[in-house]
């Protein structure tokens, strides 16, 4: 890999990026961003979800246009208007999200995607000789609806090679395959790039940017924070750049005093319910009165299955794995254990926690009808329209919720005032138990620095609060201890005093010698 | 073949071809608001092409289809009689489809409904008291409820599409009647025709105005149905239910909602209504089972439902325009001379243009893809 980096310093940039900005109403996706990658180079895009890495991708790939920067190909600068154009220029993209039609044949989806009209048998012919050249056999004749996954992304590969691109730009490619098949990628790959093609390579799995990749650049809120050689770091000195290392001056309320338990996770197991879902092997966590636990952890490790069965939108096997002020609750269901004093608040908002077509008043009742039956409907289930905008005006002034109409539907807000609404709406009822999912995703900071002090001002008065959240820095700033998810395992809680980014950093690389016992535990 | 893809072959040429429909940023209320009477305008004007097409003078035969039945007192009445179970039947649609449930088998329903409702005068015909009419009316929803569990339960213990099974039981529920009413409750003094005995007064839905024709309770009931569901829709914590389900299912379940039960509670409603349809179909228009009690209007009631927008008041205009297309058949095949069957073709130009209009509001086309040249020897 040293080889490859010395060589191409020599021969000079395929493509370089300077200061390309990108801002979306009041984000800034992308904020002067730098890249360059060298002929017969793999270089990882790595940052977390909404770090900038999709739009700095697709202005290289001209689906979207950059507001100031330049892109320059070979030393010249260009403007690239359409992907057609980045076609022509040498640049191919294979997405994340396959876009083939399942009843057309290898060939024809092959077709559909070429610029220039070709014989459905000379492409057949040429895709084949292509895979069989690179390793990636494929049937040109098979109908696509009968292909594995990995089989797919073979096509959208191959696709995307015979444009003869110098540039090839892979977006998260592992993260649909089997380890197996993720092994038979990367030889290609090497392969490719052994024939002097570059690829930018998208990922936020450490292991296998550490493993295949020549230089890396991290990107952190639309910023590049570090240009780096993988293969000088480590997993937890990646981690620790994708999510900030950069400690904000916390200014707290008073310690986390240790009152009764009231949330307590026993050993709590959950089996994927699907191929990419993440098991849940014997997760452990007491939360008591008055204290901030946050939850850290690379995305896609178990957070979102963990809320889930927190929350009872999915039960768990026994009633002990979860008891919520001491009664165990693992059989009920998501009203019963709103009723025992909890308040969910899920990551995804619109869908999720809000019903984008319906109106603010209408999504105070989503989660409060049972909890506020009495005050929210009359008799027959009647809805008490007057007391429910009642309290949806106090919500609205308590969380400083900027709203365009007397009672907007709630996909016309801006997505930090839903926030700030969804979980005024829960902190309204004051919880016992509040469980929040990345509390201030893609929320501006102002908005965020409400959302944190609400969430310990409900702790400081008597409530256990568990946050689950990627932003390191948010749960430095909150929590009273924080614990790990890996892989479905939950480290034990690190005492905010006891905790550093590089402990953290380690524990979501996995590092931890009690997993790796645990590990060997389970493999024994 | 995926929908929206087509191969084709011109002229030694042989590619594929594809055509997507891409959502609109934003849609017009305006023209959400006045889609069913562009719809219905649509229709007249292809209606006046097709009668052209066929020889017969577009706005006389408009006129006798359209404006001819509403001219006199006693065809009112049968434009009620029709209008009824439509009403009815759609009203319990609306529920289902607003809540993401595609209930096409209401038809079925409102057989099994018109069968069990019936099930006493025939079986039992001495029996004729007060209590007469209102238990063949609970008989008549708990029939066409029970017929309208079987997709639900299918649905929700085995996944199946309950497009397909209610679909399905239509067929298994025309055919059912058909055995009965030329085998078990055959009226064994029909001289070997088909059909139950004739129900009694006691069992026959009263007229509301006997005077001027036969439109009979049945109406009543379609209105309170009908305003009841709208109510429930609207105002209160079921009808809130049925639209966040049916909108944004994850956001139901976090609701603490249950997504199979909503199916139970979408298909039993539809299912009850349709079998009160059904009976009062029996009871109040025909008289007696016979081996057909519905020129379709299970199927009708669909297009209603959209026509209008699910909302159940809509739904009561919708099922009078519907209704006219049936009493316009008839009297178009008398004064033109032309096949009854006219009335399906504007009831299915009616659904379309509906949804066409519905859809144009949402997305606009795009055609994307082209032709490949080819000299292709497999194919």
């Amino acid at each position: 890999m040293t080889d490859a980096t010395a060589t191409t310093a020599a021969s000079g940039t395929l493509l370089r990026v300077a200061g390309i900005t990108k801002v979306f109403g009041t984000l800034k996706a992308n904020d002067a961003v730098d890249l360059d990658v060298a002929p017969g180079e793999i270089h990882a895009l790595l940052g977390e979800n909404g770090a900038g890495k999709s739009t700095l991708v697709k202005m290289l790939f001209g689906s979207l246009q950059p507001d100031a920067g330049t892109i320059f190909w070979k030393e010249e600068p260009v403007a690239v208007a359409n992907p057609m154009q980045a076609r022509a220029l040498g640049i191919g993209m294979v997405f994340q999200h396959f876009s083939l039609f399942d009843a057309l044949t290898t060939a024809e989806n092959i077709a559909l995607s070429l610029d220039e009209a070709t014989a459905l048998s000379t492409i057949a012919e040429r895709a084949k000789a292509l895979g069989d050249a690179y390793g990636l056999p494929l049937d040109p004749n098979a109908v696509v609806g009968d292909l594995s996954v990995g089989e797919r992304q073979r096509i959208e590969i191959i696709r995307c090679l015979l444009q003869k691109p110098e540039l090839i730009i892979l977006d998260e490619p592992t993260s649909v395959l089997t380890p197996q098949e993720a092994e038979k990628l990367f030889v290609t790959l090497d392969q490719l790039r052994g024939e002097g093609k570059s690829i930018l390579y998208i990922s936020h799995r450490l292991e296998e940017v550490q493993r295949i990749c020549d230089r890396a650049t991290v990107l952190r809120h639309g910023k590049v924070v570090a240009h780096c050689t993988p293969a000088n770091e480590t997993p937890a000195s990646l981690a620790s750049m994708m999510v900030g290392a950069d400690v904000a001056a916390v200014q707290r309320t008073g310690a986390g005093s240790t009152g009764e338990p009231l949330l307590e996770i026993v050993d709590l197991v959950r089996h994927a319910a699907s191929p990419f879902a993440v098991p849940l092997s014997g997760v452990s966590l007491t939360v008591r009165a008055g204290e901030v636990i946050g939850i850290a952890g690379v995305a896609g490790n178990g957070q979102g299955e963990l809320f889930e069965a927190l929350s009872g939108e999915v039960l768990q096997t026994t009633p002990g794995q979860v008891r919520l002020r001491g009664k165990d609750s693992g059989r009920l269901g998501i009203s019963q254990r709103r009723r025992a004093g909890a308040a969910f608040v899920p990551e995804e908002r619109l869908g999720h926690g809000a019903a984008p077509g319906m109106k603010l008043s209408e999504n105070l009742l989503l989660s409060r009808h049972r909890t506020d039956g009495k005050a929210f409907l009359g008799p027959l289930g009647v809805i008490r329209s007057g007391a429910i905008a009642r309290s949806t005006k106090r919500i609205v002034s308590d969380m400083d919720v900027r709203k365009s109409a007397e009672d907007p539907e709630a996909a016309a807000l801006s997505g930090g005032n839903l926030q700030k609404f969804i979980i005024g709406r829960e902190l309204d009822r004051k919880p016992a138990i509040m469980v929040v999912n990345q509390p201030t995703w893609g929320v501006d900071a102002g908005a965020a620095a409400h959302i944190r002090q609400a969430l310990i001002e409900l702790a400081r008065s008597g409530s256990a609060v568990l946050v689950i959240s990627q932003d390191l820095d948010e749960l430095f700033e909150i929590s009273d201890s924080i614990a790990v998810m890996h892989n479905g395992h939950l480290s034990a809680p690190v005492p905010i005093a006891d905790a550093t980014y590089e402990k953290i950093g380690l524990l979501m690389g996995g590092a931890e010698p009690g997993h790796a016992a645990r590990d060997m535990e389970v493999q024994a | 073949m995926r929908p929206g893809t087509w191969k084709f072959r011109r002229e030694g040429e042989e590619g594929v071809i594809r055509i997507e429909l891409v959502k609109r940023p934003q849609h017009s209320a305006f023209f959400s608001a006045m889609s069913p009477f562009i719809a219905f305008g649509l229709t007249l004007v292809f209606g006046a092409i097709l009668f052209a097409a066929i020889g017969k003078p577009p706005l006389a035969a408009l006129y006798s289809y359209f404006i001819e039945p509403l001219s006199e007192m006693w065809s009112v009445h049968e434009l009620i009689i029709k209008a009824t179970p439509l009403i009815m039947i759609a009203v319990g649609l609306s529920v289902c489809y607003r809540s993401n449930n595609w209930n096409i088998g209401a038809e079925g329903q409102f057989i099994f409904g018109g069968i069990a409702g019936s099930l006493i005068p025939i079986l039992v015909p001495g029996f004729q008291n007060a209590a007469t009419l209102p238990l063949m009316m609970i008989m008549g929803m708990i029939g066409g409820a029970a017929y309208g569990a079987i997709p639900a339960l299918l649905k929700t213990r085995f996944n199946t599409n309950e497009i397909l099974t209610s679909l399905m039981l239509v067929y298994v529920a025309q055919l059912f009647l058909d055995w009965l009413a030329r085998g078990a409750l055959r009226d064994p003094n029909g001289a070997g025709f088909p059909g139950s005995i004739r129900l009694s007064s006691a069992a026959q839905l009263p007229e509301i105005a006997p005077s001027q024709g036969g439109a009979h309770l049945g109406i009543v009931f379609a209105v309170i149905a009908a305003v009841v569901v709208w109510f429930m829709l609207r105002s209160t914590l079921k009808g809130f239910e049925v639209r966040l389900i049916g909108s944004s299912p994850r956001a139901g379940r976090f609701a603490g909602f249950s997504a199979p039960g909503m199916v139970f509670f979408a298909f039993l409603v539809s299912g009850a209504l349709a079998g009160l349809a059904g009976i009062s179909e029996v009871s109040g228009a025909i008289g007696q089972l016979r081996e057909t009690i519905s020129p379709g209007y299970g199927f009708t009631a669909i297009i209603v439902a959209f026509l209008g927008r699910l909302n159940p008041l809509g739904i009561i205009a919708a099922g009078l325009v519907l209704a006219l297309t049936y009493l316009g058949g008839e009297a178009a095949q008398i004064s033109l001379g032309v096949s009854d069957k006219v009335a399906r073709v504007f009831q299915g130009m009616l659904l379309f243009f509906v949804l066409g209009c519905d859809t144009l509001i949402h997305y606009r086309i795009r055609v994307a893809g082209r032709a490949i040249a080819s000299a292709m020897e497999k194919s």
